[in-house]
């Protein structure tokens, strides 16, 4: 009998859509609960105990003070520490604030910005060290599963690091650079989604972050053969991780 | 003076991070009452400033995992509005039927897996599928329909990817809709099943007389499209929303407090849908209302599960006819990019949201006003709990505590989307 181990599940600053794809795993749910036992979950339970954590996924990126003393708690309770999707690897869609000043934000939004306390949106990676990532926005619950196995097993998780192109293969699709000149992201993205939007006829917008070593900007210089201007190249790669060091340059100052 | 206090700093089973914080004083009169939503903001409306009309669908649907499908379908509404587009029939039948399958998943959550252990007596679902584990299977097979239908539709459940501008970008494949047509018509005794759980278990006895607010069509349950309506004869067209609804700041709150005009909060969600469009729900819907023993209009907000389960009945009848009337013709979309504002409202599981935006000549976002279900709410469950918390304030601290918490999880809010 395997010792159960005990996970935790935090969020930070983020859409709960990453949860949602634990609670998406209707079939596999009551198996999990065989393996692990869930010591944090906010909400799911009203019974939360954050000490000595096997494992503690975090949704979310970081925008606030007290979120910074928050992750560095769960930190020192954790065995491994995951950062669950991609607002907590760069913040994802929100992190686009991060090109405005943020008083600018700030004005636009409150009447009165003096009871905000908001910083720059970051990855946790920035506050703590990690011990794992599960890119995507949301990640596959295929991957969540293969993570929680693998640490289950003490063995390395097999996560992807090669592009959507190569899904877009297995799934026999035309590219849609060459044949449609869309302007797909898919050459300098992390497979792990199995190509949904280039199989359901749309460009890959992003949303898995970058793959491991990607020439974005040898992609952007094809975006601009195929008619995409300076403003439009930079919004493509300000999206998803406009924070990483990745697109970092593509994604303008 | 101060005699008891009440303190919930983080409360679980919802989405998102909210706490609660009432005084109450020694001659038992209510203080102070707080729901302090201390979600970090994000946001949305300053950073989409800039970006073009056709990444709107994917950039709001990240405002909420729980309810994408409605942020994608209200701005791609709120675009079309602004440059005069007009979707096909099939188009608006399929957006519909999407958006009915988030409903059903979403409500199903809040139903069996958020609030239904308070209702129980287990501090989660987890715990209560030790002694229940056919109602946990239960809640987890209509959720997963749900999801099924929103993933064949959308690609995945969670930020599908396929709605467009006046269209999909693929049409699901007929004969996946037809076993799902399948499993619709064997849900519907599971449907019937949790209208019957939630008639029947106890909840608190409490009514207070809102305003209560959903968008009304006479010919059908509106999900998508219609004017917004109130219980006290507030009827308006989309466009016009900014005439009548204002925002407020308080300083605990990252979500700003709704308020009509000259009359102040309201309640959306469930409940008000059912207490306005009650003719417009399923035959099977109305029946199965009309025979669990609880009278609508209803105006006990913990009667907002009950609402649930009748709109699941209603859901999947709606479900059924649609996957009936669609051919799914190949169709060719048209765009002429456009300055301008468009506004578009519609009913997202937690209640109407609204979005509006202004665009220049290239498409591009000039300015966006996103007033989501629970920035709606957010003042109207303050106004519910103080008349509540007056109505148990000889219980034990505990208990009053329990219960406050259990009022905010009958709202089911969804704190990310408020604080957006």
């Amino acid at each position: 009998m395997i010792k159960k181990l005990k996970i935790g599940i935090f969020k930070f600053t983020g859409c709960a859509g990453c949860q949602m794809e634990i609670f998406r795993m209707e079939e596999e749910f009551l198996d999990l609960l065989k393996l692990f036992d869930i010591s944090y979950w906010k909400m799911a339970k009203r019974d939360n105990n954050v000490e000595d954590l096997d494992i503690a996924l975090v949704e979310g990126g970081i925008s606030t003070p007290w979120e910074i003393e928050e992750i560095k708690c769960i930190r020192k309770k954790t065995k491994m520490l995951v950062a669950f999707g991609d607002c907590a690897i760069g913040g994802c869609i929100p992190s686009i604030r991060n090109w405005i000043p943020q008083m600018e934000s700030e004005n636009l939004v409150y009447p009165d910005p003096s009871t905000i306390c908001s910083t720059k949106l970051l990855g946790i990676g920035e506050y703590v060290k990690l011990d794992g990532i599960l890119k995507g926005c949301p990640p596959h619950r295929e991957n969540i599963i293969e993570l929680i196995k693998s640490a289950v097993l003490k063995i390395k998780p097999r996560l992807r690091k090669h592009p959507v192109c190569v899904e877009c293969k297995f799934n026999e699709n035309i590219c849609l650079i060459t044949s449609k000149k869309l302007p797909c992201m898919g050459p300098v993205i992390s497979a792990g989604c199995g190509a949904i939007c280039p199989t359901l006829n749309r460009e890959c917008e992003g949303c898995f972050g970058p793959m491991s070593n990607p020439n974005a900007a040898a992609l952007a210089d094809i975006f601009k053969n195929i008619g995409l201007n300076d403003a439009d190249i930079k919004r493509k790669f300000r999206k998803y991780a406009g924070m990483s060091p990745e697109f970092r340059l593509e994604a303008g100052h | 003076m101060t005699e008891k206090a009440i303190h919930v700093d983080y409360i679980a089973r919802v989405e998102g991070q909210g706490a609660i914080n009432i005084d109450i004083t020694k001659d038992k009169k209510v203080k102070h009452l707080q729901l302090k939503i201390f979600e970090p903001p994000r946001f949305f409306e300053s950073f989409l400033i800039g970006r073009k009309y056709d990444e709107l669908m994917e950039l709001t649907s990240r405002i909420c995992g729980i309810c994408p499908v409605a942020h994608q379908i209200t701005a791609l509404r709120a675009i079309e509005n602004a440059m005069g587009i007009d979707p096909s029939d099939q188009t608006k039948d399929l957006r519909t039927l999407i958006a009915i399958s988030a409903h059903i998943q979403s409500n199903v959550l809040s139903m069996y897996f958020l609030s239904l252990p308070d209702l129980m007596g287990y501090e989660s679902v987890i715990s209560m599928a030790k002694d229940h584990m056919d109602i946990v299977k239960r809640g987890l097979k209509l959720k997963k329909l749900g999801n099924d239908i929103t993933e064949i539709i959308g690609g995945r459940s969670v930020h599908p990817v396929t709605m467009l501008v006046d269209g999909f970008s693929v049409l699901p494949e007929k004969n996946k809709l037809q076993t799902i047509k399948k499993r619709l018509v064997n849900a519907k005794k599971e449907a019937y099943e949790t209208v019957d759980l939630f008639a029947n278990v106890g909840i608190p006895d409490f009514v207070r007389k809102c305003e209560h607010v959903a968008i009304s069509d006479p010919k059908y349950y509106a999900i998508n499209e219609g004017r917004l309506r109130s219980s006290e004869g507030f009827n308006i067209n989309e466009k016009d929303y900014r005439d009548y609804i204002y925002e407020k700041q308080k300083p605990y709150s990252t979500a700003l407090h709704s308020l009509i005009k000259d009359r102040g909060s309201f309640m959306v969600g469930p409940l008000p849908r059912v207490n306005l469009n009650f003719n417009q729900l399923s035959s099977d819907a109305k029946n199965a209302a009309k025979n669990c023993g609880v009278k609508f209009p209803n105006y006990n907000p913990f009667i907002s599960h009950l609402a649930r389960a009748i709109e699941l009945v209603h859901d999947i009848d709606e479900s059924i006819e649609i996957i009936d009337r669609l051919k799914l013709k190949q169709e060719q979309r048209s765009i002429s990019c456009k300055s301008g504002f468009g506004a578009a409202i519609t009913e997202a599981p937690r209640g109407s949201l609204y979005h509006s935006y202004t665009f220049d000549n290239n498409g591009v976002v000039k300015k966006a006003d996103i007033v989501p279900p629970t920035a709606h709410n957010a003042y109207n469950i303050e106004k519910d709990m103080k008349k509540f918390v007056q109505t148990i304030i000889d219980e034990p601290i505990d208990d009053i505590t329990f219960k406050c918490e259990m009022l905010v999880r009958a709202y089911d809010p969804c704190i990310s989307c408020s604080a957006h």
